[in-house]
């Protein structure tokens, strides 16, 4: 129901109540390296081959950040229209647990990178209306930690160090979301303006983008409400699951007399429930103080100016030329949502195609086809060029609607051109005015009687002659000739 | 041939080169003496076999003529420093049985330069003391004695207690040491050799165990000025593995040596005259001002009014820093792991608890402590302060004079047990050191004479950022004019 | 500010520190001792003056971004205290 129009509230026996949403994301970083440390980033690797000795935490062994880390941080930021921190320094947040091996986890508190921006999200793609702009508080760079696994040794945890120190992006928004609908728009906007970037390839399932949700609860308007914080969840679906249940669940704990405890939880997707982690009381105290291993991070304009300069067109500047050109805003923003998505309709544009013409027929035909076929764009057997070859062969009415259709077709499982499919099949579409009135006239000759009864008043029988005509043409004859002369010599010949 | 170990590196270097002794020869006299030294308990391991095979490179090298610049020159390295495949315990239980599959930065260009390893030298846990008594190894015990005529034991000093024994015993003719805050100072002046700390950022600290990371300098300890010169100019040099290194090439410092300080002015730091410091340092350091007058320069009374503060500001970073330096050793990828706990917490604990001596465990306390939520500002952010005050004093001084002379530590050697029961006693050594620790500066000891009990008592120089050479330089024109050539008797 | 034994039992948790009660006990007077005498820190008058960020006036340096380390599993284990399967193993952690 929170189709962006209306305020999602939850009924409770005691009223309505408002949901105040923050999130903290944790973006990976697209580098070879990691943030403090020349072990490659790669997934998936081997336990512990990833690893340098400085990701070990070996006794003296120190960190040398990577400029490409903080270089995508910076874009990153430049993205959202944030502020850039020329001066900012690395922070040490000290904890003990098995996959942090150097007892503190290197990142920013005091002095981040990246300060305050927004993001523009609409909540229902239809729906102009439902655009809603997000606060992002800040964007600090850290370390990942490594990996635990429980499930191998009855008594033992097993570590795997392979993540450990990647570099991560922390973006923290404002509490500026009021719904599950909202939270999973800003997620799913955020996750494309970092893949335009390229600062994080935003693929949830290997964990590259993780949130942490922060949820309160307030009767419409009034004070803000303790907040919960579910920790670690890895996709849209279950942020906006675990908004859901939370919120529902602080509505009970309060209308049953309780009150909300400040608290980290974990979200079980297989329940579909949150559950306490870790209370406040036995809450970190993190003790953050300036890591003397580094030095302040100051960067110069030449740094901050490359940064800019390659900085590709973003999500809304695309859908607004894309608009300006005549397309719907409807097709514009599901042109828009996915960087490959756009950038193959880019190239379509390039090769010459219509853009109103071109845009239908991707968020159609197209995206009918690659449905049908279990493949995204990255993956299309038709090129933007074949296409835009294709969509010229209906535009000169060499090809119909539907011998386009048959046409796409088999471009779609040979990887034909469209030109050289229509000679070789002689799908051509012909108007040759010659041939089409000498069926014409021998289907007029055939069905005397019906061209009495058409005369006398039937003028239902008109479509009979197209089809009969069609049909005699093998679908090649172009339609409009068909009609005009059928017009003509039904109506002439008196 | 006289006994190679009563020998300067200078002059070993110089023998060797000239023929007069086999590199095999010295390595051969300095593993011996390490041997019969056993008694100061100077070292925590013992590595004849990597002296002897630099020794026999190094001879190959001078039948080759491919003389590197510390050929034939054997030396002790402080635990603190990762040596690859050798037990690199920093003086700590919970490191125990630790060998680095890597080699310290500084460790390694001593070692390229041609110098053998005679092995690895005792020291305060985690250079956390001023003694050497907080080694799970046990105190080092000093080769100087009272002129009593009792045998009380003294302590090296610490935390390079290991490092400035060796040396003082005639085990080793140069040694690597670190100081964080005096650690190779406040040892060098108890047993009457010289040893320098660098400019912060002129060693790379990569490879060597962290204690305090804005305050860690590697440096070296020898009989002579001309010896640290000699080490230190292999031991510096930019590192791109160390964030605070400094890019900047290593000056010719044994070339530039020169003890004519015409037009220099030495600054004499009030403050620095501090209650119950005995008279015979005070009578010492004017002395040292007479010295260097003769020696060209100019004395000039100059004030750093926050030199007071300088200890309990250092007692505050230190430990923060270590705090979370430290937390590393938790028993999960390398040394001491307790078992027979339940939860990963348990381990952790117990294994800290029983890695951990009493020192490093205060200290790690304190330093949890002033991080703590409530008190990060009020001890931390104010110490931090305190410091850019402390730094300001000496930046202001400098423009009134080139180097500071004042005297190395408080007091001579004590007894072993003095003051272990008495944690601020014991801190109260470095109150002359520990400002240009905080303030990142040069500064040396150097023999000055000795005190009544016949014990040795050194002079300190403070130099400007980068200035080891006028350091240098002064600490060689007073090292002319001691003529300290006083060594410990043996009884060992 | 002075500490006493439930603080410094506090504080030994947050580092880690297994510690008895008669540890404690020796550890709070000390703790004071020191915190006591760090305290004339307060005296000094640090108003408008910044932290020290840095001893020696330095850039931060950057590293470019390739890949010159890692693939060395048997250096990060070989002083394992107990690996298992080319991970290190720590007592089982029940989240
Ligand atoms: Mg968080
Ligand atoms: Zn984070």
């Amino acid at each position: 129901m929170a189709d962006g129009t209306e305020p999602y509230r939850i009924t409770g026996a005691t009223g309505e109540w408002e949901v105040v949403i923050g999130l903290e994301v944790h973006a990976q970083v697209v580098s070879q390296s990691k943030l403090f440390s020349g072990a490659s980033t790669t997934f998936g690797a081997e336990p512990n081959t990833q690893v340098s000795l400085v990701d070990a935490a070996m006794p003296g062994m120190l960190p040398v950040p990577n400029r490409e880390c903080i270089r995508q941080a910076v874009r990153t930021g430049m993205a959202i229209g944030a502020q850039i921190n020329p001066w900012s320094r690395f922070d040490r947040k000290n904890y003990f647990y098995a996959d942090l091996p150097q007892g503190y986890q290197i990142s920013q508190l005091y002095h981040p990178l990246v300060g305050e921006g927004e993001i523009t999200v609409l909540v229902d793609e239809k729906d102009e209306g439902s655009a809603r702009s997000i606060g992002v508080e800040r964007i600090h760079v850290e370390q990942d930690a490594g990996k635990l696994m429980h499930d191998q040794h009855p008594t033992m945890s097993y570590v795997d160090l392979n993540r450990s120190g990647v570099a991560l992006m922390e973006i923290v928004s404002k509490p500026d979301m009021r719904s599950p609908a909202e939270a999973g728009a800003y997620l799913r906007k955020l996750r494309a303006i970092l893949r335009y970037v390229g600062s994080c390839d935003g693929n949830m399932e290997e964990g590259s983008m993780r949130a942490d949700v922060n949820v309160s609860v307030r009767k419409a308007g009034g004070e803000l409400g303790t907040r919960t914080e579910t920790k670690n969840v890895n996709s849209v679906r279950f942020v906006m699951a675990v908004i859901e249940h939370e919120a529902k669940r602080q509505v009970e704990v309060i209308e049953d007399g309780g009150a909300v405890v400040q608290e980290t939880r974990l979200y079980d997707p297989d329940k579909g429930v949150t559950r306490t982690l870790r209370s406040k009381e036995d809450a970190h105290d993190y003790r953050y103080f300036p890591d003397p291993d580094l030095l302040p991070l100051e960067l110069d304009q030449a740094f901050l100016d490359e940064c800019r300069a390659s900085l590709p067109e973003l999500p809304d500047a695309k859908r607004e030329r894309f608009e300006g050109l005549g397309i719907t805003p409807y097709n514009a923003s599901v042109l828009t949502a996915e960087v490959e998505t756009a950038r193959w309709f880019d190239t379509l544009l390039d090769a010459g195609a219509d853009p109103v013409a071109g845009a239908n027929w991707v968020s159609g035909e197209l995206f009918g086809a690659l449905n049908r076929l279990g493949k995204t764009v990255a993956d299309c057997p038709v090129t933007p060029t074949q296409a835009a070859d294709l969509l010229s062969l209906v535009a000169d009415k060499t090809l119909s609607g539907s011998l386009a259709k048959q046409v796409f077709e088999i471009m779609l499982d040979t990887g034909q051109d469209a030109g050289a499919i229509v000679e070789e099949r002689g799908l051509k579409q012909t108007s040759d005015t010659g041939a089409i009135d000498t069926e014409i006239d021998r289907i007029l000759a055939a069905n005397a009687d019906k061209v009495e009864q058409y005369k006398a008043g039937k003028e239902a029988l008109f479509g009979f002659f197209v089809g009969q005509t069609m049909k005699a043409m093998a679908g090649k004859a172009n339609p409009q000739i068909v009609n005009e002369r059928l017009r003509a010599k039904l109506n002439g010949a008196t | 041939m006289s006994d190679l170990t009563t020998k300067t590196i200078a002059e070993l270097r110089d023998g060797f080169r000239g023929g007069d002794f086999s590199a095999r020869e010295i390595a051969e006299g300095f593993n011996a003496a390490v041997v019969a030294g056993r008694g100061l308990n100077a070292w925590t391991v013992e590595t004849p076999a990597l002296a002897l095979a630099a020794a026999d490179a190094a001879d190959a090298a001078r039948a080759a003529n491919a003389l590197k610049p510390l050929s034939g020159i054997p030396l002790g390295i402080k635990d603190l420093f990762a040596t690859e495949g050798v037990d690199s315990t920093s003086g700590s239980n919970i490191l125990k049985g630790f060998k680095p599959p890597y080699e310290s930065t500084v460790s390694g260009k001593l070692k390229d330069a041609g110098a053998g390893m005679l092995g690895k030298l005792n020291m305060d846990e985690f250079a956390m003391g001023s003694s050497n008594e907080t080694s799970a190894y046990g105190p080092v015990i000093s080769p100087w004695q009272r002129n009593d005529g009792g045998n009380a034991a003294l302590t090296p000093g610490g935390s390079s207690g290991g490092s400035a024994a060796a040396v003082a015993a005639g085990m080793a003719p140069g040694v690597t040491g670190t100081d964080t805050g005096g650690s190779i100072r406040q040892p060098a002046a108890f047993v009457g050799i010289s040893g320098i700390k660098p400019t912060y950022g002129r060693c790379s600290r990569w490879g060597i165990v962290a204690f305090a990371s804005s305050l860690d300098q590697a440096g070296p300890m020898a009989k002579t000025v001309r010896d640290c010169a000699i080490m230190l100019e292999v031991m510096s040099g930019f590192d791109p593995k160390d964030s605070t290194s400094l890019d900047l090439a290593v000056p010719q410092w044994e070339a530039g040596l020169s003890s004519n300080l015409k037009g220099k002015r030495v600054g004499i730091p009030t403050e620095y005259r501090i209650d119950g410091v005995p008279a015979e340092i005070d009578v010492l350091w004017e002395q040292g001002v007479e010295w260097l007058r003769d020696a060209g320069a100019e004395p000039v009374k100059i004030s750093m009014p926050h030199t007071q503060y300088a200890l309990p500001t250092y007692y505050i970073i230190a430990p923060a820093e270590a705090s979370s330096n430290l937390a590393r050793y938790d028993g999960v990828r390398y040394g001491l792991r307790e078992t027979g706990v339940k939860t990963l917490d348990d381990m952790y604990a117990a294994t800290r608890a029983a890695g951990f001596g009493a020192e490093v465990k205060r200290r790690i306390m304190i330093g949890t402590y002033v991080l703590s939520a409530g008190y990060y500002d009020a001890y931390f952010t104010k110490a931090q302060k305190v410091r850019t005050l402390i730094k300001r004093d000496f930046a202001n001084a400098f423009e009134d004079c080139d180097l500071i002379l004042t005297p190395t530590a408080p007091s001579a050697a004590f007894g072993l047990n003095e003051k272990m029961s008495d944690p601020l006693a014991m801190y109260l050594n470095d109150v002359f050191a520990v400002p240009a620790s905080l303030a990142g500066l040069p500064a040396m000891s150097v023999p000055g004479g000795l005190d009544s009990q016949g014990l040795p008592l050194g002079l300190h120089l403070i130099g400007r950022e980068l200035d080891e050479q006028g350091v240098l330089n002064a600490a060689l024109a007073i090292e002319e004019r001691a003529g300290f050539t006083a060594r410990a008797e043996k009884w060992w | 500010m002075s500490v006493n034994a439930d603080q410094v039992r506090h504080v030994a948790k947050l580092a880690r520190i297994a510690m008895s009660d008669a540890e404690v006990d020796a550890l709070v007077p000390e703790f004071n001792n020191i915190l006591g005498w760090v305290e004339q820190l307060a005296e000094v008058d640090t108003d408008g003056v910044e932290p020290l960020t840095a001893v020696i006036d330095l850039k931060l340096r950057l590293r470019d971004d390739v890949v010159t380390d890692g693939d060395v599993r048997d250096k990060v284990l070989a002083n394992a205290p107990d690996a298992q399967h080319g991970f290190f193993a720590v007592p089982k952690v029940i989240e």
